[in-house]
């Protein structure tokens, strides 16, 4: 086993955009200094939001929890580092809104206080107590969607699970956070992959990485070897290759139902960061309170990868990188195909933030859309097999229902379409738009 | 709130570290690259694919296909920006989509026609044919067929008259392809070619479509499926409009579509494919009836159609099926018009025909999502 093979399931449509992954790919992750203050964000993930508690005034020590998971989605937060709690209050958040945090004054010491003790031996330890420790570390999902952790390892009894599949293809161009972490913790996420594996019960873990990334698939695949069942897959290089549904299929031939989970073709998807976030969770008792954010883009004076905490504003941490040499039109948290636009620095980075990104004034796609011209691009394009045309034509008209009808909820927001539309049409916002109407009358019934 | 935190961060120097002025970040959804496409880009690729049949048909025919070409371009350039100015729309001839649609009208249309008619054909094709629905991208029939079929229906004289092409000997011998009154004024041409500058309003023949359609008799189509015969149409040396005519040219232009992906091969090998099997099988059983599958491929229009009409992105299926489907239903009608019609040609008339299906074969034709399953419950393996 354990060795990188070749031959995987190829998904049909995609990309390939210039990976601009070169500006930071050779960049070590840095540590970065404690800086004066941290917004921790309560609503760090999918799902219920967590109840605080720690009060204005409070001093408060890196890893305590400063919420506890409000429900069964959802995880806890921890500080950062410690200090006191100078204000509850609402800062911007990623997606431009406002959200309560947690203002942590640091007090410079980074005095350690975590809630929990370190399991070495964590092979005689029972699933269900592993899974628990998962959930009080606050793990959630490092790729994108921060979907807490735990509940992906709590899937009903009726799913059979057979599959672990890691996912290391960081397809987002420009982001090299992943890369990095399994070139330089390749030990750690293995560890926390054969974790992941004990606490579901299963043998098979498949590790999938893009093959653009030799260096860490190689890395990966000599070490794998110690571990029984678990197999690093060199994968086809093509957007998006790490999209859950598209992963899966590449690596087990098997297509996750429209409208499914992962579960209902036997599989949990877990981000190789989120392995790595366990490893430390379990063996090391180390709450999630900070992760590999790569800082990248042709405006950055030094791009690279850093260990961020979470609750860092992006201007502190594009100080870091020497600031910018040129001003930049966007500054993206996450990918270029997927990530979010800012308007603010004082946005704080959370447990999903893969990269910050800048762009050059003309590396942003900036046009007034055409009408569409049928051309067909965006149905080549298309991973998930539908007419984004069509279902923007709709969109336009707000025919929602028609929308509905050609399966936009079956969009997976990659960004295909529109990046290949000759027309620059905002084919991703109309499928935003028609989710978000959809879901609202669904809700209203 | 700290602040720091409160503070905007417009113009931070902190130790001469430059920081982004947050003023000027745009915001947007993403994806926040673009692949670099645009509908100038298509059009240019169209031009230049449309070019080889263009200049094939100001060899043939002379200086006055040439103007032909420029008058359709011009005129169709001209209206629509005439027409955006008036309905004060943006202007959008620079997307390049009025040149295309003026040098196809040109193709399709006989060297010998007057500029008026070009005029009157390149405002049917942006008015009637684009305009009128909405401009680029709305349009459900293809434009400059809309202006040729247009043309064809109120001026039959004019734009059934045929200019001789270059080397006309061949056409001598094989018979047909002139009346005695145009035998009389080909006399007059000593060296049996037409010069480039010729004036040839009245050297005037018929097309091979023509003949095929009108002889009767004893093994009615020899001369004009004669390997002689064919070698000509497959370079271009026969009577028609001045960019269908020749065969090499075409395909050269539908092989630049091909390499730049502006057209998947489904609707032309469709079309043609379908066109070249009925008209084998029936020329087969009923040999005077119509002649065989090589000579309706290089006859007439039928690649200029497949390749550059019917392939029209705004006015074809998107899907793969839908393409073959109209490909194949394309070239059924062709056949029947053909064959039984009352114009020798159908090419333009089907793919009309089939334009109005488009929207239909869409709707029929909707691939299934990735992962899709029928109502049963996913079965987990």
């Amino acid at each position: 086993m354990s060795q990188a093979i070749l031959k995987h399931f190829l998904f049909k449509g995609g990309v390939h955009p210039d990976d601009g992954k070169s500006l930071s790919a050779s960049c070590p992750i840095s540590e970065p200094p404690i800086f004066e203050t941290y917004s921790v964000i309560f609503q760090q993930h999918i799902g219920a939001p967590p109840k605080p508690v720690v009060k204005k005034g409070d001093e408060v020590k890196k890893g305590q929890v400063l919420a506890e998971a409000g429900g069964f989605v959802s995880a806890p937060v921890h500080s950062p580092t410690s200090g006191v709690v100078s204000d509850i209050t609402e800062v911007i958040g990623p997606m431009g809104l406002a959200s309560k945090a947690v203002i942590i004054k640091a007090d410079g010491k980074d005095e350690p206080d975590y809630p929990f003790e370190p399991i070495k031996n964590w092979h005689e330890i029972s699933g269900s107590e592993l899974k628990e420790r998962v959930g009080a570390a606050g793990i959630v999902g490092a790729g994108g969607a921060a979907f807490p952790a735990y509940v992906k390892l709590s899937p009903p009894p009726e799913k059979k699970i057979d599959t672990l599949v890691l996912n290391g293809a960081e397809c987002e161009p420009f982001l090299t956070a992943d890369h990095r972490l399994m070139l330089e913790y390749a030990e750690g996420i293995l560890e926390g992959a054969a974790i992941l594996a004990h606490i579901l019960g299963l043998k098979t873990v498949l590790i999938g990485i893009e093959n653009n990334k030799p260096d860490a698939i190689n890395k990966m695949a000599e070490l794998a070897e110690k571990y029984d069942g678990i197999e690093v897959v060199g994968l086809r290089v093509r957007y998006p290759q790490g999209a859950e549904k598209q992963l899966i299929y590449a690596l087990t031939g098997r297509k996750v139902p429209t409208g499914g989970l992962p579960m209902d073709v036997g599989c949990v998807v877990q981000n190789v960061g989120t392995a790595f976030a366990v490893k430390e969770a379990v063996v090391d008792g180390k709450p999630l309170f900070e992760r590999i954010t790569t800082v990248t883009g042709t405006p950055v004076v030094n791009p690279g990868n850093w260990r961020l905490r979470i609750g860092t504003p992006i201007s502190k941490v594009l100080e870091l990188a020497g600031g910018v040499k040129l001003q930049p039109g966007k500054v993206i948290l996450g990918g270029p195909m997927m990530g979010f636009a800012q308007k603010t620095l004082n946005v704080p980075i959370m447990k999903n933030a893969s990269g910050i990104l800048l762009l050059a004034p003309e590396e942003v796609s900036q046009y007034t859309s055409d009408p569409c011209i049928r051309c067909g691009r965006c149905v080549d394009a298309c991973p998930m097999n539908l007419l984004p045309s069509t279902i923007s034509s709709a969109a336009e008209n707000e025919a929602f229902e028609l929308a509905e009808d050609y399966n936009v909820m079956d969009c997976i927001e990659c960004g295909c379409c529109a990046f290949v539309c000759p027309a620059h049409r905002p084919l991703v916002q109309h499928f935003k738009r028609c989710k978000a109407e959809i879901i609202a009358k669904r809700r209203k019934k | 709130m700290s602040e720091e935190l409160n503070s905007d961060n417009k113009n931070i120097e902190v130790s001469n570290i430059r920081l982004p002025e947050t003023d000027k970040l745009v915001v947007s959804t993403s994806p926040h690259i673009h692949g670099g496409g645009s509908i100038q880009k298509i059009m240019l690729i169209v031009i230049i694919s449309l070019l080889p049949a263009c200049f094939a048909g100001v060899y043939y025919f002379g200086i006055s296909a040439l103007l032909v070409l420029l008058y359709c371009t011009v005129g169709c350039v001209v209206i629509e920006s005439l027409w955006c100015h008036f309905q004060k729309k943006p202007q959008t001839w620079k997307d390049g989509s009025a040149v295309v649609t003026g040098l196809l009208l040109g193709m399709n249309l006989s060297a010998g026609v007057p500029w008026w008619v070009c005029l009157l054909g390149s405002g049917l094709a942006i008015v009637l044919g684009k305009q009128l629905f909405g401009g680029l991208g709305y349009n459900p029939f293809n434009p400059a067929l809309v202006a040729r079929v247009g043309l064809l229906i109120g001026l039959p004289k004019i734009m059934t008259t045929w200019v001789i092409p270059k080397n006309f000997e061949y056409m001598r011998s094989a018979g047909g392809f002139f009346n005695a009154e145009q035998l009389k004024h080909l006399d007059k041409l000593s060296n049996g070619t037409v010069g480039f500058m010729t004036n040839i309003d009245s050297l005037t023949c018929a097309t091979p479509l023509g003949i095929a359609g009108t002889a009767s008799g004893q093994n009615p189509f020899a001369g004009i499926q004669s390997h002689e015969a064919l070698t000509n149409y497959f370079w271009g040396n026969v009577g028609g409009c001045l960019g269908e005519t020749s065969a090499v040219a075409l395909i050269l232009g539908g092989v630049i579509l091909l390499a730049f992906r502006l057209i998947k091969w489904h609707i032309p090998v469709a079309y043609i494919g379908t066109v070249a099997i009925l008209t084998g099988i029936i020329s087969h059983f009923y040999p005077s009836l119509t002649p065989g599958p090589m000579f309706h491929v290089l006859a007439g229009g039928l690649l200029l159609g497949a390749i550059f009409m019917a392939t029209d992105m705004v006015t074809s299926p998107m899907t793969v099926k839908g393409a073959l489907i109209f490909g194949v239903c394309c070239g059924v009608v062709t056949t029947a018009i053909r064959i039984w019609g009352s114009y020798p040609e159908g090419v333009s008339f089907s793919i009309l025909f089939m334009n109005a299906f488009v929207p239909l074969i869409d709707r029929f034709t909707i691939g299934k999502p990735f992962g899709f399953v029928k109502k049963e419950k996913a079965v987990s393996k």
